[in-house]
């Protein structure tokens, strides 16, 4: 006690730490080089790095061809050939859409991404929010399909890059996340009817590849429809998705369900509060904070796995960029095309990471417990 | 000391809050109570106790059917406790509960924590409810805590926003699950001295604990049970002086003298 009471007379002075133990060498001592078999281990990692990195570079930067090189002269040998991006930027960006129309992906790209970056804000968590969701995804409706407002038709098999992309992942998420919550809450229902059909869903589900499933929205389902009715192959991919992300996302909720301690249930209980009150006011709240990193994991795997639509004739940002690589002019800059693509999933796939990690720490921060 | 303490026998007003007519229940084949015949009065102060795993939890839980009894018949505040999930809401709005792990919602303020219910359960508009739970806040006297979250606050003064919450539904009667055992020594007073308040101002109250100073001077009655029934039940000054069973008298002597 009195050790920390800085008015008590007595007591011995602060001295300072030894010098071996803080400062940059004591780090270096403490962490890359405290046992022997560490020491060896550093000395192979930099060994590695070193002569990894620099041909990389090189290939990257220093050799490279610039943004105006033509695929003649990246042939002639050197390092990267960025003209091939250049040139086939907006066919990778925006697909088969209509050349002189392309601001219109554009636009629905930064709508998209203003609505995510207003989303992230949680003086934005309120229902009016909604319907400015709502607005932004009427407006992309209409930018993307046109027809009215002078703006020319467009038919959606056109549609591709990664406006088909955030599309098919941020409506996919949306859609899947509160039927993820009702299956969750179902999975541990009290009503036998309920909880079988929730498990069966999910497990069902769960247990087949989404290829699998893509495969049977594109080429199954229409043979059970009548002679005459077809449904959008888009719109099949877009419930296909949601249906899987949704079982997905069911099982992360519900090891946030488990986390909640059942006094908090019988509190609620015995405060009179019904179910719904409940689950909304008390349960859900939590066992959402908890299952954050889960359903973070599932959201990133989602929105890679959106590139599987490629097996049923959609062009998404995946897509596009193998197309660019069938033009006889530009064969073989495969490198680049996958490298320029990576580093766009990489962007959107790090926020998300990145956000969630601040989320997490911000309603820890509230409620500690 | 003890004589003195107690308080007088305060008259009650006959009116019947609670009834239980044969209460029995089961987890799984293991029969928790036996038999349970319990009346309880308006204005009565009752504590329960009796050695551990004897069902007075349970029985308390039975009270706002946290627990579900299998046979007998449970009457609060006229309302009888069957399966019809109405009428459980509607009893638990009149039943407030305090639990030994206080149980207060962590991500909720302690205002909100004490807000929430009469808001959603009771309809009432936020300022009003905000007004109410500042009074009762201000009652167990941690007024000055109002926005913090309960992973903020001590043992103490979480039990004590949780009786706070409790009270904000105005309820008929409250129920203490062993309100101190999960406290620091230093921590059971400030908990006690708000139940012993809430005696005084004349609320209906049933407490499973093993605070006997507590019984001595706050209670009208003392249920001893054991193994599922109640062995025992009598006013403190007899219960404590003139035990009439092996059990109690066992019980007593194991508690107090230590």
């Amino acid at each position: 006690m009195a050790t920390t009471d800085n008015a008590q007379p007595v007591g011995l002075p602060d001295e300072r730490p030894p010098a071996n133990t803080v400062g940059p060498v004591a780090w270096l001592r403490n962490n890359l080089f405290n046992t022997w078999y560490n020491a060896i281990l550093t000395v192979l990692v930099l060994a590695l790095l070193g002569s990894a990195i620099p041909p990389f570079l090189d290939w990257l930067l220093i050799k490279a061809h610039g943004l105006d090189a033509t695929s003649q002269e990246c042939r002639q040998g050197g390092g990267a050939c960025w003209g091939f991006v250049n040139e086939k930027l907006r066919f990778i960006m925006f697909g088969t859409f209509p050349y002189d129309e392309q601001w219109r992906p554009f636009a629905t790209i930064a709508i998209f991404i203003a609505l995510l970056l207003a989303s992230c804000d949680r003086r934005f968590w309120k229902p009016w929010f909604g319907l400015v969701w709502a607005a932004g995804l009427a407006a992309v409706a209409i930018l993307m399909w046109g027809g009215v407002l002078g703006l020319t038709y467009v038919e959606n098999t056109l549609w591709g890059g990664l406006p088909l992309t955030i599309i098919l992942s941020v409506i996919g998420l949306a859609v899947a996340f509160p039927a993820a919550i009702l299956l969750a809450l179902g999975r541990r229902s009290n009503m036998p009817a309920v909880k079988v059909l929730c498990v069966t869903y999910i497990e069902l589900i769960r247990g087949v590849p989404l290829i699998s499933l893509l495969f049977m929205a594109s080429v199954m389902f229409p043979l059970f429809l009548p002679n005459g009715v077809s449904v959008d192959k888009l719109l099949r991919a877009q419930v296909a998705f949601i249906m899987f992300a949704a079982a997905y996302m069911a099982e992360a909720i519900r090891g946030g369900l488990q986390a909640i301690p059942k006094g908090q249930y019988e509190a609620a209980d015995g405060l009179g509060l019904g179910y719904w009150q409940k689950m909304r006011k008390i349960i859900l709240p939590q066992a959402l904070a908890v299952a954050i990193p889960p359903l973070v994991n599932t959201f990133i795997s989602f929105f890679k796995d959106t590139s599987l639509v490629i097996i049923i004739g959609l062009y998404d940002l995946l897509g596009t960029a193998k197309a660019a690589l069938s033009d006889p002019a530009w064969r073989g800059f495969y490198r680049e095309a996958y490298l320029f693509i990576g580093v766009i999933y990489w962007i959107f796939c790090y926020s998300m990471s990145k956000y969630s990690q601040k989320l997490e720490r911000d309603l820890n921060r509230s409620h500690r417990r | 000391m003890a004589q003195v303490a107690q308080q007088a026998q305060h008259t009650l007003s006959g009116e019947e809050i609670i009834r239980c007519t044969g209460v029995n229940k089961w987890y799984g084949e293991f029969h928790v109570l036996k038999n349970i015949d319990l009346s309880v009065q308006k204005g009565e102060r009752i504590v329960v106790c009796g050695p551990s795993g004897s069902g007075k939890s349970t029985m308390i839980r039975c009270l706002n059917r946290l627990e579900e009894h299998q046979k007998g018949t449970i009457v609060v505040d006229g309302i009888e406790l069957t399966n019809n999930l109405k009428n459980i809401e509607l009893v638990r709005r009149e039943v407030g509960m305090v639990f030994q792990h206080f149980n207060l919602f962590p991500h909720l303020t302690v205002l909100e924590n004490c807000t929430l219910a009469p808001i959603w359960v009771r309809k009432k508009p936020k300022a009003e409810a905000e007004d109410i739970a500042m009074r009762y806040l201000k009652r167990v006297r941690i007024a000055e805590q109002a926005n913090k979250y309960p992973g903020q606050l001590s043992g103490g003064q979480q039990q004590r926003v949780a009786i706070a919450r409790s009270l904000c539904m105005s309820p008929k009667v409250m129920l203490f699950d062993e309100p101190t055992s999960a406290l620091d020594p230093e921590m059971v007073k400030e908990v006690l001295d708000v139940m012993i308040g809430l005696a005084e101002d004349g609320m209906t109250m049933l407490c499973v604990t093993h605070e006997m100073g507590f019984a001595k001077s706050v209670a009208d009655r003392v249920i001893f049970m054991d193994r599922g029934e109640i062995v025992e039940q009598d006013t403190p000054d007899r219960f404590f002086t003139n035990p009439k069973s092996e059990r109690t008298k066992l019980f007593l002597s194991q508690i107090l003298n230590h």
